[in-house]
């Protein structure tokens, strides 16, 4: 293998980093508009929470009554989504805060839709891969956070 | 080993522990498949480094290591690229590089569904002593690997490969099935055809509320088959090999991921034993980047 070849890969690479760092609205959730955007963000950055289907909507935690769940919802949340939505689900350079009232005011049943589904169009994955439990104590966990508090009823540990 | 190469890697590997020490902790939830895909792509704007060994035994020839890195970038939910640098040892031979990929995934459907397609695009630039066995096609057998690293190395292969990347996920079971179909562009090769299933399930369902290394819900196991079914002239199982490997991963709270592959020949035309292990980790390419730069991400 030539330099030449080396050098072409690198290309590649660089290239995927330049599409990231260019062209970033293009891949990532409209910015800013997670906890002090307009209405009229709010509605846009929020309006895949009102495609869950209404069988799905309506599904119950069978979580929310785990003592338990809240920590292990927030050790998954550290793992799995702080990166995007901020390490106190603020918003992040990538996705929205889900303290606003759309998330928190959403069933749990629209929630776990949106964990198994994802938002692909927007940058968020699916999260199917996580078992069908972990996506109910993450529910747990988001349901459980206390716009303008520092830290959820029961903090991850 | 060539100089020249050697120096390529130390620099590789300088850059991606330059991009770990300014990145955020990434984000791993891997399946333990080496060989099987399933329908999850890299999150957008991460930067996954993987490192893979395959060890194998050869009859008529020299047991042999293969190696492999990959860089592996999510650019959006529904597409992620990367790129593969192979090179493999052959014992009492050499140690060689053998040539790169260059994979792109896209995910074909929006939402999640009974069967989840992704369509995998590959072009690979490899020699003929290319060893990592990353997927079984076509009439690949094992007296195939016994040529000596100095012939080998000579015939050079321009392939382009396609996948239909089919899983699904329930009950904390992920089932994956590929179809593999290779045309290699160098001659007049048929296309060449194969399949790679898999099965896996972490040890635990539910997380637990303390973070730990050795919680079950870290460890995923299961099984994978792969194997060739041979090319368009003779489509089938004559002349073809075939694996059965048991695998496992270990997904540790600080993003390392560990995986661990037994693979067995499953008839007189494969290797008998493969063993293969990788390494891998995530990290949040854009605000490595961005740190390095001195800009607040």
């Amino acid at each position: 293998m030539n330099g030449k070849k080396i050098i072409f890969a690198s290309l590649l690479i660089s290239m995927a980093v330049a599409a990231e760092l260019v062209f970033p609205p293009a891949f990532a959730q409209k910015r800013g508009s997670a906890s002090n955007g307009s209405p009229s963000n709010q509605e846009d950055v929020y309006a895949p929470l009102g495609k869950a289907p209404k069988k799905a909507a309506a599904r119950r935690n069978p979580m929310e009554n785990d003592s338990d769940a809240v920590s292990a919802g927030g050790n998954l949340f550290a793992e799995h989504c702080a990166e995007c939505h901020g390490e106190m689900a603020e918003g992040g350079r990538k996705a929205p805060s889900l303290l606003a009232d759309p998330v928190q005011q959403a069933t749990p049943g629209t929630l776990f839709w949106i964990l198994t589904n994802g938002v692909v169009r927007r940058g968020m994955p699916v999260w199917s891969k996580l078992p069908e439990p972990e996506r109910w104590q993450l529910v747990t966990y988001i349901k459980s956070l206390q716009p303008g508090e520092k830290t959820p009823k029961s903090a991850p540990q | 080993m060539q100089r020249s190469s050697a120096s390529v890697r130390v620099r590789l590997c300088l850059l991606a522990l330059a991009i770990a020490a300014y990145a955020h902790r990434g984000l791993a939830q891997e399946s333990p498949y080496i060989v099987t895909y399933d329908h999850y792509l890299e999150e957008p704007g991460s930067l996954e480094v993987e490192y893979f060994s395959t060890f194998g035994t050869q009859r008529g020839g020299n047991d042999f290591h293969a190696f492999w890195g990959e860089f592996e970038y999510g650019v959006t939910a529904w597409w992620t690229t990367e790129v593969y640098l192979d090179a493999q040892t052959t014992f009492n031979e050499s140690t060689i590089l053998t040539g790169f990929r260059f994979e792109n995934r896209f995910r074909l459907l929006q939402l999640e569904h009974f069967v989840n397609p992704v369509l995998y695009v590959e072009y690979e630039q490899i020699s003929g002593a290319d060893k990592i066995l990353k997927e079984v096609e076509g009439h690949d057998v094992e007296a195939d690997y016994a040529v000596p690293n100095a012939i080998a190395r000579k015939e050079h292969d321009h392939e382009l490969e396609w996948k239909l990347l089919l899983s699904k996920t329930f009950n904390g079971w992920n089932v994956a099935e590929n179809t593999i179909a290779t045309k290699n562009l160098t001659g007049g090769n048929p296309w060449e055809f194969g399949y790679a299933i898999g099965a896996s399930r972490p040890l635990a369902l539910k997380a637990s509320a303390k973070r730990c290394s050795f919680c079950r819900q870290n460890f995923i196991a299961g099984v994978e088959m792969y194997g060739g079914l041979g090319d368009r002239h003779d489509f089938g199982l004559h002349d073809t090999s075939h694996y059965l490997a048991p695998v496992a991963a270990w997904n540790l709270p600080s993003d390392w991921t560990l995986r661990l592959s037994a693979g067995f020949g499953l008839n007189d035309n494969s290797h008998r034993f493969l063993l293969r292990w990788g390494v891998s980790r995530e990290f949040d390419l854009a605000e490595g980047i961005a740190r390095m730069m001195g800009r607040k991400p």
